[in-house]
């Protein structure tokens, strides 16, 4: 029995494999494999446009990919009815870029959203619950009754966090958490997402192009090129490994966007610009 | 001579295959646009599947439902209202000389009352309506999509289709019957007044007539109308919504093509559904007078 649990516990979380995905004539995704363990944070790099988002959106079922297997917890997702991946779907937690509360209700009735779906707690224990995750995230008590549009996008993000982790979710999946925030603001959310790991022990995908943000939070890093800069025999994935030895890596691709340098794109741009001039 | 005819026989050769050029391009535009309605058309008939599928499972909770019927039925009720009341007073001031010169100014009663019930109060309440929420419907939903609030919602487990499109379905579909009544009444008053206050017909003829010429079935087609209008608003309108394209662009077009789809549908329904419900009228009552 223990071999079993054992078993099942060293299995991946998330598999991802062969994964095409593709918009009408345009693919932004081509033969993604890889595997998320269990209790690992996962950062998910690239520069915008290399179809991180979408791969993200593809692990939790809200994308069909063209091609290939999302298997989760042993499960092939497209394998699923609708009700079955609804259920699995309560397993996760999904931090968006732009945080997506609802317009519509106040910030407690955003994070209590999927506990009065999902669950027949009382609304003291709702309240409860809303109010603990809100101070996890540093909110006071006061931003209970106001509207989204009231708010920061800093506060907006960590209230999006808050309804993440409303259900306390097996895997977390940040998109771009720090983007279009400040330096201090950043650095908050990068700590909210190492305390949220260490108050509820779960597998987590961070997808952000901050290496800062990749350096600090994960146990290992996946870069993604964008398929458009790609022969049709280069692999889409060119690293994967702990974020340490990221720095030393011997892809130029991958230590120019750990640098941040644009020497060589502004090479190419000027070029092409010669070319049509 | 010989190059000069060489020449106007390439033009015209020219010409026929710019003609023959044109022509394609329109047949190939004729058939992009057939395409794109009917692969419309089978999306938004999916789209009613689903949304049917989910009205005979499981219905939204009371607190989701209750802010759609405040929104569609309780506040479109003052304009509808004073549409319906205008309606009718201005039907009374473009028929009343015609039928004054005729002497028959008391039958005005039954020709306005008649047009109202079965007519001008379901389409009008159907177009305010298209006007006011059909529009805002997909206007919000679209924003919802492109605020990737809609991923949100199908994220944390919940059907949006459950979640958002039931409970504006149902409103549109409960309450335009009340609203299309409220039209009636109000355009019915209002034509009372201005024909038997302003006009000083006759109110005892003026009502006798209108009992005689309207009845109960042509105040229940007009009803039974507005339940298809109030479908097509609804589902056109959140269709319109989902499916939105991105930016602020996308969720403006959204929100107007809603309008004017919903207002061809709602005319086109009207036109089929009048000629059904006139065939039902001879059929239960053979011996009624025939326009025809």
């Amino acid at each position: 029995m223990v071999d079993i649990a054992n078993n099942l516990k060293r299995k991946p979380l998330v598999e991802l494999v062969g994964l095409h995905v593709d918009f009408e004539q345009h693919n932004v995704l081509r033969d993604i494999s890889f595997q998320v363990n269990r209790g690992e944070t996962l950062a998910v790099i690239g520069e915008s446009g290399c179809g991180k988002t979408v791969l993200l959106k593809a692990i939790i079922g809200l994308l069909t990919p063209t091609r290939g297997q999302v298997v989760f917890d042993g499960r092939d997702l497209s394998q699923l009815t609708e009700r079955e991946l609804t259920r699995q779907r309560t397993r996760f937690g999904f931090v968006f870029q732009q945080a997506a509360l609802f317009d519509s209700l106040t910030v407690a009735q955003n994070v209590a959203f999927p506990l009065r779906e999902h669950t027949r707690k009382t609304t003291d224990e709702v309240r409860r619950i809303v109010v603990d995750r809100l101070a996890e995230v540093g909110l006071p008590e006061s931003v209970l009754g106001k509207k989204p549009a009231e708010l920061s996008g800093g506060m907006r993000k960590r209230v999006g966090l808050a309804r993440a982790m409303a259900m306390n979710p097996e895997i977390i999946l940040y998109d771009e958490p720090t983007t279009g925030l400040d330096p201090i603001m950043s650095d908050v959310i990068n700590e909210l997402i190492l305390n949220t790991r260490r108050q509820h022990p779960a597998t987590a995908v961070v997808v952000t192009h901050d290496m800062r943000t990749a350096q600090k939070v994960a146990d290992r890093i996946v870069m993604l090129y964008p398929l458009a800069r790609l022969r049709e025999d280069q692999p889409q994935i060119i690293y994967n490994g702990p974020p340490g030895e990221i720095d030393a890596a011997a892809d130029p691709r991958v230590s120019q966007f750990v640098r941040g340098e644009a020497r060589e794109r502004l090479m190419e741009m000027r070029g092409q610009n010669g070319g049509t001039e | 001579m010989a190059s000069a005819s060489d020449k106007s026989s390439r033009n015209v050769s020219g010409l026929s295959s710019r003609a023959a050029w044109m022509a394609t391009e329109w047949i190939a535009d004729l058939g992009a646009l057939v395409v794109d309605w009917i692969t419309e058309l089978g999306n938004i008939s999916l789209f009613a599947a689903r949304t049917a599928r989910w009205l005979v499972t499981r219905l939204p909770r009371r607190d989701t439902l209750l802010p759609s019927f405040y929104q569609i039925g309780v506040l479109s009720l003052p304009v509808v209202a004073l549409t319906g009341t205008f309606i009718g007073m201005v039907l009374v001031v473009q028929t009343y000389v015609q039928f004054r010169m005729l002497n028959l100014e008391t039958r005005l009663g039954a020709v306005i009352n008649m047009s109202l019930v079965r007519e001008l109060g379901p389409v009008l309440a159907a177009t305010m309506l298209a006007g006011r929420v059909g529009s805002s419907m997909a206007a919000e939903l679209g924003t919802m999509r492109v605020t990737e609030q809609i991923d949100a919602l199908t994220s944390m487990g919940a059907n949006p289709i459950h979640y958002l499109v039931v409970p504006r379905f149902l409103a549109c579909l409960l309450l335009i019957p009340a609203l299309t009544i409220m039209a009636d009444f109000m355009g019915v008053a209002g034509a009372f007044f201005y024909a038997v206050w302003l006009l000083d017909i006759d109110w005892h003829h003026y009502l006798v007539n209108s009992q005689r010429f309207v009845g109960n079935f042509d105040v229940f087609a007009g009803v039974f109308k507005s339940l298809f209008f109030g479908t097509a608003i609804a589902l056109i309108g959140c269709h319109r919504g989902f499916h939105c394209d991105p930016g602020a662009e996308g969720v403006g077009r959204a929100a107007t093509t809603a309008f004017v789809a919903s207002f061809v549908v709602i005319l086109l329904l009207n036109l089929l559904l009048g000629i059904m419900l006139d065939g039902i009228y001879y059929t239960l009552w053979p011996e009624a007078p025939k326009i025809l």
